[in-house]
């Protein structure tokens, strides 16, 4: 117990230094004035102890001076605080363009992995160091928390929506990888590791085995086994929207709202497809609610996004 | 010839169970909230002897969770938020603002057996096998995955919060309509103005935790897709509900032992409050401000970033009352005539570890920061600051600066000075290495973890034994005391306010003839000034 | 004089005193003077023991939007995300029956109204009680009509759960819209419940002759209780029956 324990958790993404920085000054704010504090407490309660039984003290009531400067001074301090927090926190929370994409599923009690390329991994996550990588989560069951505190990151992994963590590894090494949303019986459990390797690693480690079909190809075969293909076919022709060039786009509901065709739009098409109709159609499509798991749903998405980039016809296009 | 005091006015069970006096309705309270204190102690304890080691060797998973989540219920629900509302405010409100009682004493007594029956379900549900969602009851995995006592639970939660709401409610009432002729809003003593604050709260936020417990508790036995995202709820919306007032609960839990601390402050240093005004209106400024910043909690569960920026903004504007208040209080120090008795160093404890206690919140309001500690120990610790450090070092201090008052009776001062630096170090070993575990990252409601976090929590172990017995000393001695102890004057302290001008203990009608106030309670004078003279 | 600890103390602290009358606060006489059989002792006179029970109901009712508060939010939330779905199952419900509630309630406020006055202005004590029992009257119809309208839900396998059934287009809307119906009109309709046992009593203690111009108090806040359910039922009357109507369609 006595020889290895950490003071501070290590460095290892990027994003690490940029809270660490924010965090430092919070503590030194906070041991400032908890040591101001305590001084005074102490040098006053010595300087001005009672001598004598029938002592009073003295009769202040108080100073606006006084009032104003200890509230104007914190005041500032802690919107520095603010301002100085948003900015890290826009910079966690928007990954950048080109990030890599990973899919992540989190379920009583594990987390199910899966690369562009089709690599599965269970509550582990090999990825390369000095590039973005973007998680896209979703949970089967109830609320999670995916956790990686070298790097600093964190979001909650939510049925029924999904939730995007981003950032990019600078040392090579094993993380720890925890939930951090209290999720039942084995939370404590429900723990992993992130792999940072050095780029030519990784790309050994993608290509040496254990990849099996990529979302994009699972997501093509799901659409032609669970028959959306009978209605969403290529044209404008069919019973259900075309889905080319769909994703990202906007679209026009049945009631005039427009909504833009993200990875949480298509999940709820699928799921719950009476929420959205869009206009011009039918409420026909029934719900697959139940027939599909989140990591099928998430394969569904992957496959409906690559439709964007390539035709049609050939191209089963991994997403980069 | 013994006097007639509220104690000896009615012998007998049925004299105390069916009092209307809001002096013995506070010390039911009192036996009550201590008794769940001792049991949600038990459950620490065994939490932190589980965590003695990385391996979760002592209690079976299931059995941990459970007992994390009671604990956690029951010190917030059973004993922070009654504690010094119920046994103090009761005891002392009517008395400091010259009423014979508060305006509604049987509504009184009956906000005291609804805290027992909703005791009495949550009993109910650790005897039958607990509950283990934490004390936040977090959907969908209350609603639909957790397979424990659930509604139980919730139904104590909900019946305990009309307690609370009766509770508020009359105070609201009895500050309004029943202040003594010449008690002027600005006469008050800050102890009223703060449980003002706290009755305003106590009132707003806890109709919506109970309807969102209920909520809960329908959707587990009635199958109604409120929360359930299979049938189209939103298990998020749960938690801008129950943060919606479980946020403003902490100001509930805070801002008593607040007015505590500036009664205690300024009778140990002799001396008015520095910035009376400020201090009243901060209490106020921290029940409206601590509405509008429950988001803080779900920063990390994909809410708006917009809405985020303007909870976390909020949030750091919450914190600017609390800091003037400290800063008051230091003031009032200055120049005083300083008496280090118990009660004063319970207020100092308060003053260092409200301040880190704050100060650390900060960290959570820092959006970015919130990311990594967000769900760490980081989060244990800087509410267990507040909470143990500021609100539970309030309420000891409070009930050593008025039992003499309450009881008649003095306590050992040396065996009060004993416990208080011993509960001072205990919290302390307890809980600052939690701010270091949590930030290297050890999720809190962990079971087993990983081993690098072992000193730290073998620190912290150590820490509540020791703090368990600086908790455990004082009951032997306020018992001690009421048997064999020394009789107390009407003024043990040398304090002012109206509760120091009538026997101690007082008569059951507290005032035989209603008081005419000339002064506020805070004024302190030189001994150079004649009497009589303002 | 305060008594001070003198064995601490040795010497007074010289300050103004905080009361005028400090001697006379201490226990001692307690003078006896006539008052009205229903003031309790705590109050001073039955001006403040009549203002501290109007704040005291006052303070209760904002308790009950709050508790209200929770529902109308998730009610907010969900339609706000199933605009049409919930159109289309507010449309299975029956104005008319939610329409002659209405009325029956707003009437139900006269007649409770018209009690208040009753004793207010000394009214013989059959007077009143005639008021509070047509408010009870209309209340327990409002029931009456609220049974009818539950009872045809169960029968149409509207009951949110296992056995919903539903023939329209949007069936995850119409479960969370039936959901949120029940679950606000059942909280009312138990608030309605309340006040009848309110009523019950009040109108015990009218037949008694407890209530005149000088004391009526009892009536009056349960009066205040009883035009809040009224009032929380216009805002849910619109917002569960009348969607369609607000879209032009029906």
């Amino acid at each position: 117990m006595f020889t290895n324990f950490p003071f501070f958790p290590q460095q290892a993404s990027v994003q690490a230094g940029q809270v660490d920085a924010v965090y430092f000054f919070l503590v030194a704010v906070t041991a400032f004035f908890s040591l101001l504090i305590a001084s005074l407490i102490v040098a006053f309660a010595i300087k001005y102890r009672r001598r004598d039984d029938s002592e009073v003290g003295a009769a202040i009531h108080g100073s606006l001076a006084l009032e104003m400067l200890w509230s104007i001074i914190p005041l500032g301090i802690v919107m520095v605080m603010f301002v100085w927090g948003a900015k890290v926190f826009f910079d966690l929370y928007r990954p950048p363009a080109g990030a890599m994409e990973v899919f992540v599923v989190g379920k009583q009690w594990m987390w199910k992995i899966q690369h562009a390329d089709g690599n599965r991994e269970i509550n582990e996550l090999h990825v390369p160091v000095g590039r973005p990588v973007k998680l896209i989560m979703g949970s089967e069951d109830v609320i999670h928390s995916f956790f990686i505190p070298a790097f600093r990151v964190k979001a909650d992994v939510i049925p029924g929506r999904y939730n995007v963590l981003w950032f990019e590894a600078t040392t090579p090494g094993t993380y720890h990888l925890f939930c951090a949303e209290y999720c039942g019986t084995k939370h404590s459990g429900m723990v992993g590791s992130i792999v940072a390797m050095e780029p030519a690693d990784f790309q050994a480690w993608l290509g040496g085995g254990g990849a099996s079909e990529s979302p994009v190809a699972a997501g093509q075969r799901l659409f032609t086994d669970l028959a959306c293909n009978t209605c969403h076919i290529e044209t404008q022709q069919g019973r259900g929207p075309m889905l080319t060039n769909l994703f990202g786009g906007k679209v026009l509901l049945q009631n005039g709202a427009t909504v833009v065709a993200d990875e949480v739009y298509i999940r709820e098409s699928i799921v719950n497809p009476q929420a959205k109709i869009v206009a011009g159609f039918q409420p026909i499509m029934p719900t697959f609610q139940g027939l599909v798991t989140e990591e099928q749903l998430l394969q569904l998405i992957a496959y409906v996004r690559s439709l964007t980039r390539a035709s049609r016809e050939g191209a089963a296009g991994t997403s980069q | 010839m013994a006097t007639l005091t509220y104690l000896n006015n009615g012998h007998g069970l049925a004299s105390w169970l069916l009092t209307k006096d809001h002096k013995r309705i506070a010390l039911l309270y009192l036996v009550s909230i201590t008794a769940f204190f001792v049991v949600g102690g038990l459950f620490a304890m065994l939490v932190r002897l589980e965590l003695l080691t990385p391996t979760g060797d002592l209690l079976a998973a299931e059995t941990y969770n459970k007992m994390f989540t009671m604990h956690g219920v029951v010190m917030v629900f059973f004993f922070l938020i009654p504690s010094i509302p119920a046994v103090l405010g009761n005891f002392l409100i009517p008395i400091m603002i010259g009423a014979k009682d508060l305006a509604f004493p049987r509504i009184n007594l009956l906000s005291w057996y609804i805290y027992i029956l909703g005791g009495m379900f949550t009993l109910v549900a650790a005897l039958n096998g607990g509950v283990d969602t934490g004390w936040t009851f977090y959907t969908p995995y209350s609603t639909a995955a957790a397979n424990s006592h659930v509604i139980t639970a919730a139904l104590g939660v909900f019946i305990t919060g009309f307690s609370s709401i009766l509770t508020g409610l009359n105070f609201i009432v009895t500050i309004h309509r029943m202040r003594a002729p010449g008690m002027t809003w600005f006469r008050l003593p800050l102890f009223v103005w703060s449980h003002y604050a706290t009755s305003l709260i106590m009132i707003l936020g806890t109709p919506v935790v109970a309807i969102t417990v209920l909520m809960v508790a329908a959707e587990r036995t009635l199958h109604l897709g409120l929360f359930d995202p299979a049938l189209g709820g939103d298990p998020v919306l749960f938690q801008h509900l129950f943060w919606f007032y479980s946020h403003p609960a902490v100001y509930i839990m805070i801002l008593p032992a607040m007015g505590v601390i500036s009664e205690i402050v300024q009778a140990f240093a002799r001396k008015n409050i520095f910035g009376y005004s400020f201090v009243a209106f901060s209490s106020l400024a921290i029940a409206v401000i601590g509405f509008l910043v429950w988001g803080h909690h779900l920063f990390v569960a994909g809410q708006s970033v917009y809405a985020g920026l303007i909870f976390s903004f909020l949030s750091f504007l919450v914190a600017i009352p609390s800091a003037i208040k400290v800063f008051n209080w230091t003031a009032t120090i200055y120049k005083g005539s300083v008496s280090l008795d118990s009660p004063m160093l319970y207020a100092f404890g308060f003053l260092g570890l409200f301040t880190i206690g704050g100060l650390t919140g900060l960290f959570l309001a820092t959006m970015g920061l919130d990311i990594h500690v967000h769900d760490t120990y980081f989060v244990v610790a800087h509410f267990h600051y507040i909470m143990v450090g500021g609100a539970i070092m309030g309420y000891l201090g409070g009930l050593h600066y008025w039992w003499p008052k309450i009881s008649g009776k003095r306590y050992s001062e040396p065996w009060a000075k004993f416990s208080a630096l011993i509960v001072f170090v205990g919290f302390n070993l307890t809980f600052f290495p939690q701010f270091v575990a949590g930030y290297l990252g050890m999720p809190r409601r962990y079971h087993a973890y990983p081993p690098e976090f072992q000193v730290w929590n073998v620190a912290s172990t150590l820490g509540a034994s020791i703090l368990a017995v600086g908790y455990l000393i004082p009951i032997i001695y306020f018992g001690y005391s009421l048997v064999a102890g020394e009789k107390s004057a009407n003024d043990p302290w040398g304090a002012r306010g109206l509760e120091w001008e009538i026997p101690s203990p007082p008569p059951t009608e507290n005032f035989t003839v209603t008081p005419v106030v000339t002064e506020g309670t805070h004024q302190y004078v030189r001994p150079t000034q004649e009497v009589g003279v303002a | 004089m305060p008594d001070f600890d003198a064995e601490h103390f040795p010497g007074p602290i010289h300050r103004p005193p905080l009361v005028a009358n400090v001697d006379a606060i201490q226990p001692g006489v307690h003078a006896e003077h006539p008052h009205h059989p229903k003031l309790q002792h705590h109050f001073d006179d039955m001006a403040q023991q009549t203002e501290a029970s109007a704040l005291g109901m006052w303070v209760f009712l904002v308790t009950e939007i709050m508790f209200f508060g929770g529902l109308f939010t998730a009610y907010l939330v969900y339609r706000s995300a199933n605009p049409t779905g919930f159109q289309e199952a507010s449309n299975h419900l029956d104005v008319i029956w939610g329409a002659i509630n209405t009325v029956v309630l707003i009437c139900s406020s006269l007649t409770m109204a018209l009690a208040v006055r009753a004793a207010q202005t000394s009214a013989p004590p059959k007077v009143q009680v005639g008021w509070i029992a047509a408010t009870m009257a209309l209340g327990a119809a409002f029931l009456g009509v609220k049974v009818v309208e539950y009872t045809d839900k169960f029968t149409h396998n509207l009951v949110p759960g296992p056995d919903f059934v539903w023939e329209g287009q949007y069936t995850a809307a119409a479960e969370m819209f039936y959901s949120l119906y029940f679950a606000m009109t059942g909280l009312h309709a138990l608030h309605m419940v309340i006040g009848l046992g309110i009523m019950a009593v009040i109108g015990f203690m009218a037949w008694r002759g407890q209530f005149d111009e000088d004391y009526y108090t009892p009536v009056e806040v349960s009066g205040l209780y009883w035009h809040f359910v009224d009032i929380v039922w216009i805002f849910l009357f619109p917002l569960l029956y009348l969607i369609g109507y607000h879209y032009g369609a029906h």
